[in-house]
């Protein structure tokens, strides 16, 4: 089924999730538009994290309901999850630093048997996106810078056509060179219609790739709109974030 | 890990041998106890490397492998019996064709064994390694008493078949001929393995999961069915490793998987918990451990292992091929 640019492609209602005896998600609602990017803000421990696995699967919601394409997905195992077409980076990056570049983008190519089977146009395309990428194909992974590590996790996730791109921290520790490369790279998915759902907390970074912006705070959230609005007012992301645009330029 | 930090444990087999040889003293004597050491060690590390897979994927700690080993041993005994004229045929084809049988039938029941005991013993315990070294401990128990009921609690002698008695002369070296088999064997498992977990997709997916099962979930691969796959191929190799070590002591016990166990355990810290290239290598410098002190010092053979690990845990605290985990 596809669905509409605009139309929520994904769509969290009253999300609670607990991790052992803490309660961190408190019902989130969160929709996040088909082709289009969505930037998840807030501060550290306000559940960016937990939001992004639970929609993964990987920690249980405990209450409420995750939509995807409007089919319910909340109490799918991880891998049927990954199967409809969802890509997740974490914020470790989840690299496998034993294996190969080339060897952890055929693992994420799940229709490919062998590096040869991989979509060449789509490795192509990578490789101009991060030229690190084809640099270090045969490098092991954990020999990688963490900016070239960051690149590998997100040609993992593009590596194969995906409907819906989940990324935790991009540009966490990056270098500015790094981070600039990084945002060229997401402006380039944005354009080829990439849906995307965006943690950062670097605000001028997300400032620039997103379309729309959701905040949050104790576990819920707490604003919701236009990224363009939300970068017009300072008092606003006084108020949300506890930062002005100017501290981050 | 750099190339150098990869081939250093390789060159410590080397160091072993060579140290041992003054301390044999006789050029003969180190070659039989060397061949003897290899030889032992290839049938520990084709009993270790489906436990070492098993831990390193899922975290499982399972003290109950030994009862494939076991059982494979008891299986190869019941199904050579029958074929007396093969194996005392002095054809080296009739031989090899009775000890291969006996194999197929032994991994094939050891398989089916391992099945039941991930279903019943482990998958209710995963996530809880207290419990895993209980329950494991407990089913390996089970087994035990299961192959005390089926072929009785005595020793049932296993001789070898009559082509692979002796040993051929090399100067004045004995090389015994059963254990040149076991080098074979235990190569062609390791080279198979190594093909299989580095030119494979299936391998590639083994490797990673040791590594970060949660992230190949993520990826979108069901890492429990990979999981029950290994843990059934890893008891299959156990119980093949059963069959060599049945016929390494021409005899098979009821407590013999018990018996294995410690050198296994040893075999898999030594190499570093989910590598297959470390429990090449440590079940390699066990075995050769174990001959060189039994000649040296018998006394404290089995001390000697526990020594080694000891002194390779200082050297290198995650073993000689630690894997790089999240």
């Amino acid at each position: 089924m596809s669905v509409r640019s605009g139309a929520p492609l994904l769509s969290l209602e009253g999300v609670h999730t607990h991790i052992g005896a803490y309660h961190i998600l408190h019902g989130v609602d969160l929709e996040v538009p088909a082709g289009q990017t969505t930037l998840l803000l807030g501060r550290n421990g306000a559940g960016k994290t937990t939001t992004l696995r639970t929609i993964m699967g990987l920690w249980s919601a405990s209450e409420g309901r995750v939509r995807f394409r409007g089919e319910d997905i909340t109490r799918l195992a991880t891998p049927d999850i990954a199967r409809l077409g969802i890509a997740y980076v974490p914020e470790s990056m989840g690299i496998f630093a034993d294996l190969t570049v080339r060897e952890n983008l055929l693992l994420a190519a799940r229709g490919a048997r062998d590096a040869d089977a991989i979509d060449a146009e789509r490795l192509r395309w990578i490789e101009t996106l991060f030229p690190a990428m084809r640099k270090f194909r045969d490098h092991p992974a954990g020999l990688l810078s963490g900016g070239q590590k960051q690149m590998l996790a997100v040609s993992r996730a593009i590596v194969e056509p995906r409907e819906l791109i989940l990324v935790d921290e991009p540009s966490k520790g990056l270098a500015p060179s790094i981070i600039r490369n990084m945002r060229d790279a997401f402006r380039e998915l944005k354009a080829a219609g990439a849906t995307i759902l965006l943690v950062e907390q670097n605000f001028a970074f997300a400032r620039e790739l997103g379309d729309h912006v959701a905040v949050m705070e104790d576990g819920r959230i707490v604003h919701r709109g236009a990224m363009a609005a939300l970068a017009a007012d300072e008092a606003l992301q006084r108020r949300l974030l506890g930062l002005s645009l100017g501290a981050h330029q | 890990m750099t190339p150098y930090d990869r081939l250093l444990p390789y060159a410590l087999v080397a160091l072993l041998a060579l140290v041992a040889l003054p301390l044999v003293g006789s050029v003969p004597t180190w070659a039989t106890l060397t061949v003897a050491g290899l030889a032992m060690g290839m049938i520990v590390f084709i009993v270790a490397s489906g436990l070492t897979l098993v831990f390193g994927l899922m975290d499982v700690l399972n003290f109950g492998h030994g009862v494939f080993i076991a059982f494979g041993a008891f299986v190869a005994m019941s199904v050579l019996a029958p074929l007396g004229a093969w194996t005392e045929s002095t054809s080296i084809a009739a031989n090899l064709g009775a000890i291969g049988l006996a194999m197929l039938v032994a991994m094939a029941v050891a398989a089916a064994l391992g099945a039941v005991f991930e279903r019943l013993i482990v998958r209710p315990v995963y996530g809880n390694h207290l419990k895993q070294i209980l329950i494991t401990m407990g089913g390996m128990i089970i087994g035990e008493e299961l192959i005390k009921v089926i072929w009785g609690p005595q020793q049932i002698p296993l001789p070898l078949p009559a082509a692979l008695r002796g040993a051929y002369l090399v100067g004045d070296a004995a090389i015994e001929k059963y254990r040149l088999l076991a080098v074979a064997v235990g190569l062609v498992v390791f080279l198979v393995l190594l093909f299989v977990l580095e030119r494979t997709k299936i391998g590639l997916l083994i490797r990673a999961g040791v590594q970060d099962r949660e992230m190949v979930e993520s990826l979108g691969y069901r890492i429990r069915r990979l999981f029950v796959g290994v843990f059934v191929v890893g008891s299959a190799l156990a119980g093949l490793g059963g069959v060599m070590w049945g016929l390494y002591q021409q005899s098979v016990v009821p407590q013999m998987g018990a018996q294995v166990n410690i050198l296994i355990f040893i075999v898999i810290i030594i190499g570093g918990l989910g590598s297959t290239t470390g429990c090449f290598v440590g079940a390699l410098l066990v075995g050769l451990m174990a001959n060189y002190t039994g000649f040296l010092a018998p006394k404290v053979a089995l001390f000697s292992n526990i020594l080694l690990m000891m002194a390779i845990l200082l050297w290198r605290p995650q073993g000689l091929f630690p894997i790089a985990r999240r």
